[in-house]
């Protein structure tokens, strides 16, 4: 029972892993209703710039505030630069766009900061919050800041008249831009939103995995799977998706063997999508015919 | 008549001087025999490297050999002949391995392979360059199938053996705690299932009873702490970790955090103090065990050890890029010294078959980067370079050496 | 956005001539050049029929997949495992592979039905990924080889033709592609391609209007993988090796770059693609030693930018004006 519960526990911080980066991933689907592939590589090269700031002497959270305007700035950089000129194209030539873009990050990062790992700090005291040993201290400070995340996310969504336009123009364009809603900078915010929490995902990653270009590659899989697990379109069944993709990895792991980890946990994960096409959470769509 | 006399053996003494000294300049200035890839001015050599994929970390050990044929060549190279080389991106995948192996052998007509890394991607191409007839040298993976001269005659690999590693953890249990119950945590993959055969069959039949539980995980996995929460559970208090640096990281970290405090027995590949026990943690990898055959750069006993100091002037001079805290570096630069040596001996017989001959004869050659007292032996009937090393123990501040240095004979 | 048109049922003279230019090129380049790139053109090949049967399902069909590379793996396992244990010319590996991929394909298809768009797109992904760990399994090890592969002996043309290796395999390569091409011509030019693209364009009314569509869905996910598999089989027998580590995701995301490149719903766009996927690495490896990849991703958005349908409909666009100009 013992070991149930630690693998559970264990699942969760890995699960806080997905879930923050699931976060970012609703993030940009909800602004521009893509599913944007580059992501962990735009919140690994934002990691790198944070770790180069404070090998530069930066304290942590001075390189950690200027890392996430940095990853706004870029993204928002990205989408009127990059983005826009194919925007009317069809989705799976953005799709492509989406993946050189995974490319170039990745073989930057690799040409600029080398392949061999490195260690990178984490905000939270070292000792585990009393002296358990299920989860470290960091573990739990960056589940807890995933959530602040989440709520600042759903008060900005629902409360503030910024996230409404939001939410039009990527609902529908058209109308928005009649209402007088300026379309292109609300997907670039969007974008820039996405970013700054790719950062803070990146961030709360590399104390667990080391940080090295690689890193996300893992990652970005269960938390796309998270995302879709708890609707795309739900930024809290994303979070819940995720942490449940940690927990069923780490226990499928565990109890019927790590040879067949992968299959058993996506067969799940597809699963569940079977019985609810539209995730845990999400919205079913009705489409008119 | 005595004039005569004397004309002849005149004649006979400057023919006899002339005889002479043309069958001596026929011993010291035999012409020069080329093969493909070689010439008065250069020597051409190939390799595929994983300059991208899952395994660019080791993308360093080619850019190193790059800069050390520089230095070589600034020197005036090996007598009077540059090393040109040609250095591919296979981003560790099979596929392309062989064709940027068939463009070396076909387009660029390299004389040798040096270095080709990866297990897979040389299990891809063996075959080809054996047919080809192309020396296939120093090959950068430890799998033990690399040192086969009667099925393979052109390959030759360069890493003590990961089955050899294996047994010798295995020898080491058996003896000094013959009741372990071990836990095993592996890659998923050629590398980690060969140590692990090493271990198994080191074992032998003790190895049902004293393995308690094996846990695999794949390179594209994000964290092993899964896996190392299982093999506490079960009750293992020996625990061999075959794993690649970042994961070796994370399974010393996550292993101390949860409080368990097995014998800690740390492959070769995820044992570099700077790439790896400095990321999890020195304090948390005192009493480590592995096994070495090559000094480590992050190592303070070796800070005024003369070998060690004119690599960091290389490094210093010509791959100023490169982390002089990653030992895969260190690596690299012993091998290029090694093939060095090889060409050195090849003298003006620049041929493929030379270059395999002598490759297969290398007699007591010392590389001071090595642990003190190793040498570097091949015949042909040996195709195993390294076959030594010394078990260390990590004091929290370096890797200690304890024991003599063991020889292996996995064949 | 309109989409392009599907192959119209009437032969287009002008179009049979420059198929019939292409082919005759592609027949005389194996006696011009080295076997390496003898190898390489073969290579393009295989991804041609790759790519055409995975546009079958993508670009014609509507239904995205991140996970071809999976249906590529188990072709070339086929090939390989029937070469190796059951001692099988290579010759007759093809079209087995080519079935077992098309039945897992099938049922691959049949639950994925539910799934649309993202959720598709996330299942295939998840299938691309798994398959590698699936493929090292110790239950079939035994026929697998498992992490260490197996080497397959490269095939020698028959006796009483004077071709090298390479060139044979070239010309073996290029008959299964023009196979694959006239059938898929022919199928996406009749009703089955038409249903295929209703289902694509507008599902409810192609629903509303008698189109079985859970069937043609599975079906075309069946042919499509049928495709792919014959690819992987005669990409092994080029390569002569297959492992786990061959079949990553990488391979997946390649594919659909390729259709993309090449042309959504286009047949000759497999081709370009198939070109574009090969080639344009390496030549992103010559242009920088330092950071190829980043070199291949401004080269793959650049050509998004000049040609966002894909090269096929450019060169069509481009060869219209040109005849514009010329007059009939």
């Amino acid at each position: 029972m013992n070991a149930l519960l630690h693998q559970i526990l264990s699942g969760l911080a890995t699960g806080g892993i997905y879930a923050s980066v699931a976060l970012a991933l609703v993030m940009i689907y909800q602004a521009t209703h893509l599913v944007n592939f580059a992501q962990g590589e735009l919140a690994m090269f934002s990691t790198y710039i944070a770790w180069a700031l404070i090998e530069a002497g930066v304290p942590y959270w001075g390189a950690f505030a200027l890392t996430v305007v940095f990853a706004f700035v870029l993204g928002v950089v990205i989408e009127r630069v990059i983005v826009r000129p194919v925007e009317d194209a069809p989705i799976l030539a953005i799709v492509i766009v989406f993946i050189a873009l995974l490319v170039i990050f990745n073989s930057m990062a690799g040409w600029i900061f080398t392949y061999t790992i490195k260690p990178f700090p984490s905000p939270f005291p070292t000792e585990p919050l009393f002296g358990n040993s299920y989860l470290s201290s960091h573990e739990l400070g960056s589940m807890g800041i995933t959530l602040v995340v989440l709520l600042l996310l759903f008060v900005f969504f629902r409360f503030t008249p910024l996230g409404l336009a939001m939410r039009a123009a990527a609902q529908n364009p058209v109308s928005s831009r009649l209402v007088g809603i300026r379309v292109g900078w609300m997907l670039a915010l969007g974008w820039g939103l996405a970013a700054a929490i790719g950062a803070i995902a990146g961030m709360m990653v590399a104390p667990v995995v080391f940080l090295e270009p690689n890193m996300m590659g893992g990652i970005l899989l269960y938390a796309f799977a998270g995302a879709l697990l708890g609707g795309i379109d739900s930024p809290g069944g994303a979070v819940i998706g995720g942490f449940i993709v940690g927990v069923l990895e780490n226990v499928v792991g565990a109890y019927v063997g790590t040879e067949l980890k992968l299959t058993v946990a996506l067969v799940l994960i597809v699963g569940v999508l079977v019985v609810r096409p539209s995730g845990m959470f999400g919205q079913v769509h009705v489409n008119r015919v | 008549m005595k004039r005569s006399l004397v004309r002849i053996a005149r004649w006979a003494a400057a023919g006899a001087l002339i005889a002479s000294s043309l069958a001596g300049a026929g011993v010291y200035a035999q012409a020069p025999k080329y093969g493909p890839g070689a010439s008065a001015t250069e020597i051409k050599l190939g390799q595929t490297m994983p300059y991208s994929g899952p395994a660019s970390a080791y993308g360093t050990i080619g850019k190193l050999h790059t800069a050390y044929f520089k230095m070589i060549n600034d020197n005036g190279g090996i007598n009077g002949r540059k090393i040109n080389l040609i250095s591919l991106d296979d981003g560790y995948s099979p596929p392309r391995a062989v064709e940027q192996i068939r463009r070396l052998v076909e387009q660029d007509e390299v004389l040798a392979l040096f270095q080709t890394l990866g297990t897979p991607s040389n299990s891809a191409i063996q075959k080809y360059v054996n047919a080809k007839k192309v020396p296939h040298l120093l090959l950068a993976t430890g799998a033990t199938k690399w040192g086969d001269p009667q099925h393979f005659p052109w390959t030759m690999g360069f890493n003590l053996s990961y089955q050899s590693e294996g047994q010798i953890y295995a020898k080491y249990l058996l003896k000094n705690k013959p009741n372990a119950k071990i836990g095993i945590l592996y890659q998923n993959d050629d590398y980690g299932k060969d140590l692990l055969k090493g271990v198994m069959d080191g074992l032998g039949s003790a190895n049902a009873k004293m393995v308690v539980s094996q846990q695999s995980y794949e390179v594209t996995d994000a964290t092993v702490d899964s896996q190392i929460l299982t093999l506490q559970s079960s009750g293992a208090d020996t625990f061999i970790n075959i794993t690649t640096p970042k994961f070796s990281a994370q399974a010393i970290r996550k292993a101390w955090d949860s409080g368990w405090k097995p014998l800690h027995i740390v492959n070769n590949v995820g044992a570099s103090v700077g790439s790896v026990l400095v990321p999890a943690g020195l304090d948390k990898s005192v009493g480590l065990l592995t096994l070495q055959y090559y000094k480590d750069p992050n190592d303070p006993q070796w800070k005024d050890d003369p070998a060690m100091l004119e690599w960091r002037g290389f490094m210093g001079r010509y791959y100023r890029e490169g982390d002089p805290k990653d030992a895969s570096n260190l690596y690299a630069y012993i091998t290029a010294q090694l093939m060095v040596q090889i060409l050195k001996q090849c003298g003006n017989d620049l041929t493929r078959e030379n270059v395999m001959k002598q490759a297969a004869n290398l007699k007591n050659v010392k590389l001071p980067l090595l642990l003190p007292g190793m040498t570097v032996d091949t015949s042909p009937t040996d195709f195993y370079p390294i076959q030594q090393g010394q078990l260390a123990r990590f004091t929290g501040t370096l890797w200690q050496g304890f024991g003599e240095l063991i020889s292996t004979d996995v064949k | 956005m309109a989409a392009p048109a599907p192959p119209s049922s009437a032969i287009d003279v002008r179009k049979l001539a420059g198929v019939a230019l292409a082919f005759a090129l592609a027949c005389a380049l194996p006696f011009a050049l080295g076997s390496y790139h003898v190898f390489q053109l073969t290579l393009v090949l295989v991804y041609a029929i790759a790519l055409l049967g995975l546009n079958m399902l993508t670009g014609f069909n509507g239904q995205i997949s991140l996970g071809h590379g999976a249906f590529y793996a188990i072709g070339a396992y086929t090939a390989a495992i029937l070469m190796d244990k059951a001692g099988m010319p290579y010759w007759a590996t093809i079209p087995i592979a080519g079935a077992v991929c098309g039945v897992a394909g099938f049922l691959f298809g049949l639950p994925a039905l539910r799934l649309e768009g993202l959720y598709l797109a996330l299942a295939t992904f998840a299938l691309g990924v798994a398959m590698p760990q699936i493929l090292k399994h110790k239950s079939i090890e035994e026929w697998t080889g498992g992490v260490q592969g197996i080497v397959i002996v490269k095939p020698d043309p028959p006796g009483w033709l004077q071709l090298s290796q390479d060139q044979w395999l070239y010309f073996f390569t290029l008959a299964w592609l023009l196979v694959a091409f006239v059938v898929a011509w022919n199928l996406l030019r009749g009703r089955i391609g038409r249903a295929m693209i209703a289902i694509r364009d507008q599902p409810i009314a192609a629903q509303a209007m008698g189109v079985n569509t859970a069937i043609v869905k599975s079906m075309t996910f069946g042919v499509s993988a049928l495709y792919t598999g014959v690819a992987g089989a005669l990409g092994a027998i080029a390569i002569q090796f297959v492992a786990p580590d061959s079949f990553g995701i990488f391979l997946s995301i390649t594919l659909v770059v390729g259709i993309v490149v090449g042309g959504l719903a286009s047949i000759s766009g497999a081709v370009y693609g198939a070109i574009f996927i090969q080639f344009v690495p390496n030549i992103a490896d010559k242009l920088s030693k330092a950071a190829p990849w980043a070199i291949y991703g401004v080269i793959l958005i650049a050509f998004m930018y000049v040609m966002p349908t894909g090269a096929a409909g450019f060169v069509r666009l481009t060869l219209a004006r040109w005849f514009r100009r010329r007059g009939p």
